[in-house]
């Protein structure tokens, strides 16, 4: 495998790490408002994350970083093609950084429901518009010869991206449900309000995934490209899905959860997977020509070389802190107790 | 300037990166602070309550500000690909570098152990805490040397070679080595440490002023003064080397800076006042101190310099027509008002050691010095954003020195867009910027014994004088 292959292949493994990481702290912010019935529980369910979600969004970063240093041209041209969309991400993840900080700050109902609204619409309109931004690499943007891309932001709503959006979004909800499964005490009311809402939103985020995948199978050619019958990945796609459904009946929460991860990944994954096989970054919908190569959108092989050094030391390193920081705090969490500062069983 | 898409990207970039900075700087002071208080407390067991009361306290203050340094660092980083595309893609090469070593080797570290350090306060031992806490510290410092050193080369490109439309690395020690960036990463650092230490001043002064918790203020004033003392030492030093580095690597600004139309004498006087009549090139009136200017310029009284109007003949020799003058007003005023405050803050830091070596207990009844340390709070904050302006306005037109102009460099975005999203972030930066200062007020002057009923979970549990540090106390 050649650099340029590997660093494709290592903004995929930041963009699927996001997606996973981020998409369950997101999930749990968007289902607050469902589940919490008292400020006890209100805080035990930010406590669920409390420790985790600055650590999973700084991915995000790592995915922008890494993609500007070993694919500018990729990098400039999505960044500024997609600016409208970028916008309102950067704007929900700004007020939901704070959101977590400041709800505690002022002990008033109404300062405290604002910044729970802010989180719940800082992790929704990302949501939506990651998993637009995704459909959109398939789909490709109006580049033109210039590396240019065309276009306002009315352009950037099409049946496939917006099918795209919702399925991330339900997908997230789902996996945070899941997430709760694994950290909330399972003595609590909370905990059971957690599996009904996992089974509600596992069949909504069921029903939107199969339909991105049927249309990227029809309208995009998502996996003629792949080499293999191109039936098979809706059928895996439903089969994760459906196991998700068998592992939350019976009360398998690990199993469900590792299935809900399994599920972006195996999304994240196809995406690049399709774009790897096409040989392109960025199709452009105005002529094939136009589309940027894998290649050409490239840094050269001395940045390439450099990055393979840091990027071979930091990653595992960066994996491992994390996955520590997972373990310091594995214990569940019992809203009857105060949350995190106590109530640990 | 014209409020195009391209002033419009200018103003935003401009934006995000002082709001950012406004934040971060406090962030990358007040961490290593932290960090000294924690490894006192972790050092002197007699003290330990006092020294768990001080981090505690301060730690509070530093997450209040941390979430927001956070949040704009994500809008500084993807600002480059959103509003300067061309600029991303000429140079990508090599700027990203930085900017993916930043985020690998100090974001990640930052973010995990900041949340290790303060949930895992009953879960974590204190060695293990300690060492938290100065992998957050050493992660600011680690950040700030990258993306300065991204900066830096914007200033003064090095190692590079240009092949068709892109600028490729050659040479990744000479980026890393770079006089100029590391000059800049000194000079950061020491007012990103001022701004720490005269937030601790400050604060400090305010509870001494009222005779609260006398135990653990007097303590972090003298904290603060150290820090005080280093950092407008290392800003003030690093800032006359940067100044007089400019005078070869960047002519124009530093002719702007001392608004010098035409060549200098020898040896060259220093304006301290000027009237500037930038349409006719020259200084309506202006105030000089004989030999001063030579001495800031070679550090001996005599040299002279090269003014603006034949600079800007050589750059057009140099790099083709057009108009190399920067604002010279701006550069002009923010220079001095830098420089000023630097002075005042020089001052209010070795003033504040003499107190303490000549009167040792009396500092904390000294009322007038403390008073004045409430005054010199935001002081850095305020040289720091000159500071800014001065640098990277005396740079223009080029956005890469000598390589790229800003014109160059921007993205082919519509007007619209770009208006919507500035618009879009000043309302939320203003929120923002409003509400940290807020918070950190009301917290500042609740003081040690702040209990807020509310701060139980995710966010801070500053439970300061409760069971926490009884908790604390009995593990020491």
């Amino acid at each position: 495998m050649d650099l340029v292959t590997l660093w494709f292949w290592l903004i995929a493994l930041t963009f699927t790490l996001y997606f996973f990481l981020e998409g369950f702290d997101f999930g749990v912010d968007m289902l607050r408002p469902f589940l919490a019935r008292s400020e006890a529980e209100e805080r035990a369910l930010v406590g669920t994350i409390g420790p985790f979600w600055d650590g999973n969004e700084v991915w995000a970063i790592a995915a922008a970083g890494v993609m500007f240093s070993t694919f500018p041209v990729w990098y400039g041209t999505l960044f500024s093609g997609l600016y409208p969309v970028f916008v309102i991400i950067l704007l929900s993840l700004l007020m939901r950084g704070v959101s977590f900080e400041y709800r505690n700050q002022v002990d008033q109902p109404r300062w405290r429901a604002f910044w729970d609204w802010m989180s719940f619409f800082g992790s929704l309109t990302p949501s939506f518009f990651w998993g637009l931004t995704m459909a959109k690499l398939i789909e490709g943007l109006p580049v033109n010869a210039d590396e240019r891309v065309l276009g306002g932001f009315s352009d950037v709503f099409t049946p496939f991206s917006v099918a795209g959006g919702l399925a991330t979004t339900l997908l997230f909800i789902l996996h945070g449900a899941n997430f709760l499964l694994l950290r909330l005490h399972k003595d609590t009311r909370l905990y059971t309000r957690a599996r009904a809402a996992a089974l509600l939103w596992g069949a909504l985020a069921t029903g939107a995934i199969l339909l991105f995948v049927v249309m990227g199978y029809v309208t995009e050619g998502l996996f003629n490209s792949f080499g293999v019958l191109p039936w098979l990945f809706p059928v895996a796609a439903g089969l994760t899905l459906g196991s998700i459904w068998y592992g939350l009946t019976r009360r398998l929460d690990v199993f469900a959860f590792l299935m809900s991860s399994l599920t972006i990944v195996f999304s994240t994954v196809t995406i690049f997977i399709a774009l790897y096989t096409r040989g392109v970054v960025l199709p452009s919908t105005l002529d094939p020509q136009y589309s940027l190569g894998l290649r050409e959108s490239a840094s050269q092989p001395y940045t390439l070389t450099l990055m393979t050094w840091v990027g071979g030391i930091f990653l595992p390193l960066i994996i491992g802190y994390q996955i520590w920081n997972y373990y310091v705090f594995r214990e569940r969490v019992r809203p009857d107790e105060g949350g995190l500062d106590k109530g640990y069983d | 300037m014209d409020l195009d898409v391209l002033g419009l990207s200018r103003f935003q970039f401009a934006s995000t990166s002082i709001f950012h900075f406004f934040f971060v700087s406090l962030t990358v002071g007040l961490a290593f602070l932290i960090a000294v208080m924690e490894t006192v407390a972790f050092v002197r067991k007699d003290r330990a309550h006092i020294y768990a009361n001080m981090t505690n306290f301060f730690g509070h203050l530093f997450l209040i500000n941390f979430a927001v340094g956070v949040v704009t660092g994500i809008v500084q980083e993807f600002q480059f690909g959103m509003n300067w595309s061309q600029y991303s893609k000429f140079v990508g090469n090599i700027f990203g570098v930085p900017l993916a070593l930043e985020v690998l080797m100090a974001f990640f570290l930052e973010s995990t152990f900041i949340a290790l350090w303060w949930f895992g306060k009953d879960r974590l031992k204190p060695a293990v805490r300690l060492a938290s806490i100065w992998l957050v510290a050493v992660g600011t410092q680690i950040s700030a040397f990258w993306i300065v050193l991204a900066n830096g080369w914007m200033h003064h490109p090095v190692g590079y070679e240009v092949v068709g439309d892109q600028a490729f690395l050659t040479d990744f020690a000479a980026v890393v080595f770079n006089y100029k960036a590391v000059l800049y990463f000194l000079h950061v650092q020491g007012s990103a440490w001022s701004v720490a230490a005269f937030l601790v001043l400050g604060v400090s002064a305010y509870h001494l002023l009222r005779k609260q918790s006398v135990e653990v203020f007097s303590r972090s004033l003298r904290i603060g003064i150290i820090f005080a003392v280093v950092g407008s030492v290392f800003s003030a030093t690093s800032g006359h080397r940067a100044a007089q580095v400019a005078r070869y690597d960047q002519p124009m600004k530093f002719a702007a800076m001392e608004a010098q139309w035409e060549t200098s004498t020898s040896p060259a006087p220093w304006s301290a006042v000027a009237l500037i009549n930038e349409r006719e090139q020259r200084n309506d009136f202006n105030v000089e101190i004989p030999y001063l200017g030579s001495i800031l310029a070679y550090n001996r009284p005599v040299g002279n310099y090269e003014g603006i109007i034949p600079l800007q003949e050589r750059y057009e020799r140099l790099y083709g027509p057009g108009n190399y003058v920067p604002p010279v007003t701006w550069v002009y005023w923010n220079f001095r008002i830098m420089v000023g405050i630097g002075m005042v803050m020089l001052l209010a830091a070795f003033g504040g050691a003499y107190l303490w070596w000549r009167r040792r207990a009396g500092l904390d009844d000294t009322r007038w010095y403390l008073r004045l340390l409430l005054f010199t709070i935001p002081l850095p904050w305020i040289a720091n954003f000159c500071g800014w302006i001065t640098t990277e306005m005396g740079r223009q037109p080029f956005m890469v020195y000598g390589l790229l102009t800003t014109t160059e460099g921007v993205s082919a975005n519509s007007y619209t867009e770009v208006f919507v999203g500035l618009v879009g972030l000043w309302i939320v930066y203003l929120a923002l910027i409003g509400l940290d200062i807020y918070l950190l007020a009301v917290t500042a002057r609740a003081g040690v014994h702040h209990k807020p009923e509310v701060q139980l979970l995710a966010a801070p549990a500053p439970n300061y004088a409760g069971e926490g540090f009884q908790e604390y106390e009995r593990r020491n």
